[in-house]
């Protein structure tokens, strides 16, 4: 070995999946995979009406069945004082009706029997007398006054108000409004859509009868927080409770929150003293658990003439649903909605943000919506492009004109954020320069002339991810931080364990990637663990895009510790001082005689065999990271679609994505969530509608009726990429799992509007079907 | 009833009900956990197994419709531990995160490869129309299936030379 020697890079490498093996042979473990002795099985009961009194609930013939052990109803478990769990947003949320039911799809009994088709036939045998109440299905006569009030089983709550939350300064901003040129109003509507994640929710919840042990393998995208709610709710003893998520299908903001068949399968459990699994049916997932957007703003621009941002003004009104239980920061009310000034220096900004309760599923902060950034950033972009329009200039240049510069950072928004860093230019004229846009201007402009409709759409979006900082970020108290364990074994293997947890991700593979980086250990020589109480630190799970900006630093930085020692050792087995040693990659060089080296793994062994005198043995350690500061990826999204004159239909023609996510630590696994969250954005802007009747009815309860785009219509995806490193993240990575749902949308909106701007269309609400294209050409004298 | 089916090759026998699914008769009778139930209403692909060679969607087929037949499902792709060509290309292109459609895709992919060895781009996209996929967002799996087509191409090529 020379001096020349250098390690493996790891980082920047797409290394093919470790997880990938089992899921391709069949082998997953999904919870609907875990077959225990003794198990039964649960079904739900749910309303089929919106809101609507109890009167009585009749269960003697279904618990006559043969095969039927119990059926479990809110009064029983009233009797428990379970009838009412906490959300994560610090609001109660029925576990089964008792007073009344608040939506369609609510869950009123259970069924427990010894075959899952039996606990199926038995919901058809229970009667439940229902008196309909008024039904409330907007968030706007939801805060009218006389409005029937839906949450009257809380003393004293005489409306339907969930919040009332303001973000900058008002004063600042009036006064930017009134030194303005022009002012540029939008208003829109960001309708209800569901992540739909191709596994439903579920549980096995095993309570040993003898132990007390509670054993609960489930759906769950936050493990460690989710026991501690389990703990709180049900008085047991929280080191009794271990919670498992094993493989999961998906996620996308879904598993987060605590629903109701896992209170209640535990419940069973508990009472009965055999196993009790609850697989959640498709209807069931799309018409009762955490959907998302369903937000309406509208909100003005303060411009001069020349196209300077002076100031912004937003209003929002938020469909809850019948219940506060989103799962997010606990003193941001709305989320993180107030990075809607975007990629913008514009001096000041005021934010107001209303919340209602309606007789509709609760939710809200889910489908890679980083804590509602993807409404903020459709809303920023959607009213640039309007504005542009207004002032009659090439909304790229309106865009660059107002960019917060590269020399800015570390910049401090008018709501309040310190953006870490950024280069919005530089993505934007790659993606400009991918697409070709002036030559596909150049086309537009001919198309016009021949009675074509050609559109460009563009959207330069700036995200807030990785939550968060433990000073301003907790959820239901809990802060923000994450954790990795790691444990070095003599012979040099290791074993991660971390507080997030995986639904596709790939942190089998970029967590051992981040180790390798540090330590030069192959990441096929590590061991991955997740989604297991027990047997990981606690941590807040993964979502709105943290895992990689919270447990990915407290991987690099246990491996960093963990290498601090492995130089004592090194030292101690050299016979020099540890000051004397060079690091390099996956070794200790001793300075000017690098042929004296000790690798990690001879390091690891020496951690048990012969450490020196003094020094504690072992090679293993554990970090809890709280981030200094959020992180800040961004990105410039680029689409070209053609418009039929004479159906309304639109096709993307071009679609072009240029990330910047900072460091990326696996490229392959990193465009892979690019690919995935741009086609959820395009099914957002195409397709994607969870929708209501007058009777509070659920249009969109089932995949028949909630559209999710196929192979077929999605479109073909250019990706792009720059990198500006996070200056805070020590390894400079920023979190990317929802940058394409927050970024595109817009983008495919902008293009299929820009399509028609020139005949006066400003506004096409999403999704955009065919018909609503077709009604706007007809009346913008496009129709053929 | 009693049903008997030729799964991956093996004959199996079950009393079952009438009613039983196919998909519940692969997952709960035979714990062939790898077919996975994602919609009930035939729109996901995600319970995709080969009926005689063709996909079908086993959560809309009894078990008692498959008795006789011969069903493939995603554990008879290969030998454990080992990965057929389409499994391969599957995982060289990145055409699977959360894994749970997975199954289904490969054995729709293996169907058309097997009818169609050299399909377009537009024919593949056709073909896995009926299968829905939420994390990959399918650019992945299409170039799965074109990888695939190459090396089953290539291979036979290098047989047939030899």
């Amino acid at each position: 070995m020379t001096e020349e020697h250098t390690a493996e890079r790891w980082l920047g490498r797409s290394v093919k999946r470790k997880e990938d093996d089992r899921f391709l042979q069949g082998r997953g473990n999904y919870v609907d995979d875990i077959n225990l002795p003794g198990m039964l099985y649960m079904s739900v009961l749910r309303s089929p009406v919106a809101h609507a009194r109890i009167n009585s609930i009749d269960t003697s013939a279904a618990e006559a069945l043969p095969g039927v052990v119990a059926v479990v109803t809110g009064e029983l478990l009233a009797q428990h004082n379970l009838a009412w769990m906490p959300t994560l947003s610090g609001d109660t949320q029925a576990v089964l009706a008792t007073d009344k039911v608040r939506m369609q799809g609510q869950e009123v009994a259970c069924v427990v029997a010894e075959d899952p088709y039996v606990a199926h036939d038995a919901l058809e045998l229970i009667e439940v007398d229902y008196d309909p109440l008024p039904v409330v299905i907007t968030p706007q006569q939801s805060l009218e006054p006389g409005a029937p009030v839906i949450r009257d089983d809380k003393e004293d709550k005489q409306d339907n108000r969930v919040y009332h939350w303001e973000a900058g300064d008002k004063e600042a901003t009036d006064r930017a409004f009134e030194q303005a040129d022009r002012v540029v109003s939008f208003d829109t509507f960001y309708p209800r859509c569901h992540p739909a994640p191709m596994e439903t929710c579920g549980c096995v919840a095993d309570v040993n009868p003898v132990t007390g042990k509670i054993t609960i393998y489930m759906t769950s995208q936050a493990p460690h927080a989710h026991r501690t709610v389990f703990a709180l709710v049900t008085g047991l003893p929280e080191h009794q409770i271990q919670i498992i998520s094993p493989d999961l299908g998906g996620g996308f903001g879904n598993k987060v929150p605590v629903y109701p068949g896992y209170v209640v399968a535990t419940a069973a459990s508990l009472l009965i003293g055999r196993p009790v699994k609850w697989i959640e049916d498709r209807t069931g997932n799309l018409i009762s658990t955490g959907f998302a957007r369903d937000f309406y703003m509208n909100g003005e621009l303060a411009l001069n003439n020349d196209g300077k941002m002076l100031g912004l003004r937003v209003k929002m009104l938020s469909d809850q649903g019948y219940a506060y239980a989103d799962a997010q920061p606990s003193k941001l009310r709305a989320g993180l909605f107030h990075i809607v000034t975007g990629s913008y220096d514009i001096p000041a900004a005021h934010v107001v943000t209303d919340g209602a309760y309606t007789n509709k599923a609760p939710g809200g902060v889910a489908y890679r919506c980083s804590f509602r950034v993807t409404e903020a950033s459709f809303f920023i972009e959607r009213l640039v492009q309007t504005a542009a329009y207004e002032l009659g200039v090439d909304p790229v240049e309106l865009r660059r004109k107002n960019f917060i510069q590269p020399e800015q950072f570390p910049y401090t928004s008018a709501t309040g954020f310190v953006y870490d860093s950024g280069d919005y230019e530089r993505a934007l004229d790659k993606a400009l320069e991918m697409l070709g846009y002036e030559d596909l201007k150049a086309e537009q402009a001919k198309a016009r002339d021949e009675g074509k409709l050609l559109g460009i759409g563009v959207a330069t979006f700036t995200e807030v991810v990785g939550a968060g900082p433990s000073k301003d970020y907790d959820i239901l108290g809990l802060k923000m931080f994450d954790s990795a364990e790691l444990r070095v074994h003599p012979t040099g293997k290791a074993i991660l364990k971390i507080g997030v947890q995986t639904q596709g991700q790939g942190h089998e593979t970029t967590f051992a990637q981040i180790v390798a980086n540090e330590l030069g250990i192959p990441p096929s020589d590590i061991l991955v663990q997740h989604g297991d109480t027990d047997n990981t630190p606690y941590g807040l799970g993964t979502y709105a895009s943290r895992s990689t900006p919270t447990a990915g630093a407290a991987t690099a930085m246990v491996s960093r510790k963990l290498r601090d020692k492995a130089r004592e050792l090194a030292a101690h087995l050299l016979e020099v001082a540890p000051e004397d040693l060079e690091w390099a990659g996956d070794r200790f060089q001793v300075r000017g005689a690098p042929d004296r080296q000790t690798t990690i793994q001879e390091a690891a062994f020496a951690a048990y065999t012969n450490h020196p005198q003094g020094m504690e043995a072992g090679l293993e350690g554990v970090t809890y990271y709280d981030p200094p500061n959020m992180t800040y990826p961004f990105g410039a999204y680029a689409v070209a679609v053609e418009v039929d004159r004479g159906t309304g239909q639109w096709k993307v023609k071009r679609m072009v994505a240029v990330d910047d996510c900072g460091v990326r630590i696996n490229p392959m696994i990193v465009e892979g969530q690019i690919m995935g969250g741009l086609t959820e954005g395009f099914a957002m802007a195409a397709m994607e509608l969870i929708t209501f009747d007058e009777l509070g009815n659920c249009i969109g309860s089932n995949f028949s009726d909630y559209l999710i785009p196929t192979s077929w219509e999605t479109p073909k995806f250019e990706l792009g990429e720059t990198t500006t490193p996070s200056p805070h993240h020590p390894i400079g990575a920023k979190g990317v799992g929802e940058s394409a749902t927050v970024g595109s949308p817009a983008a495919f909106v902008n293009a299929v509007v820009d399509a028609l701007a020139h005949a006066g269309v400003r506004e096409l609400q999403m999704p955009i079907g065919p018909d609503k294209v077709w009604q706007a050409l007809v009346e913008a004298g496009l129709a053929e | 009833m009693k049903v008997s089916v030729v799964v991956n090759g093996q004959e199996r026998s079950a009393e079952v009900e009438a009613r039983l699914l196919l998909v519940h008769f692969l997952r709960e009778k035979l714990r062939l956990t790898g077919t996975h139930v994602g919609c009930d209403t035939t729109s996901c692909g995600a319970c995709t197994v080969l009926l005689d060679g063709t996909p079908v969607k086993s959560c809309t087929m009894f078990a008692v419709q498959a008795d006789g037949r011969e069903v493939t499902t995603v554990e008879g792709l290969a030998a454990a531990g080992t990965l057929s060509p389409i499994q391969e290309g599957f995982k060289e292109e990145h055409g699977l995160q959360c894994g749970f459609c997975t199954p289904g895709m490969l054995l729709a992919s293996k169907a058309l490869l097997e009818e169609n060895p050299d399909p377009s781009e537009e024919e593949i996209r056709w073909a896995l129309s009926g299968n829905l996929c939420r994390c990959t967002g399918y650019q992945n799996i299409v170039n799965a299936v074109q990888w695939t087509a190459r090396k089953l191409q290539s291979d036979s090529a290098t047989t047939g030379a030899s």
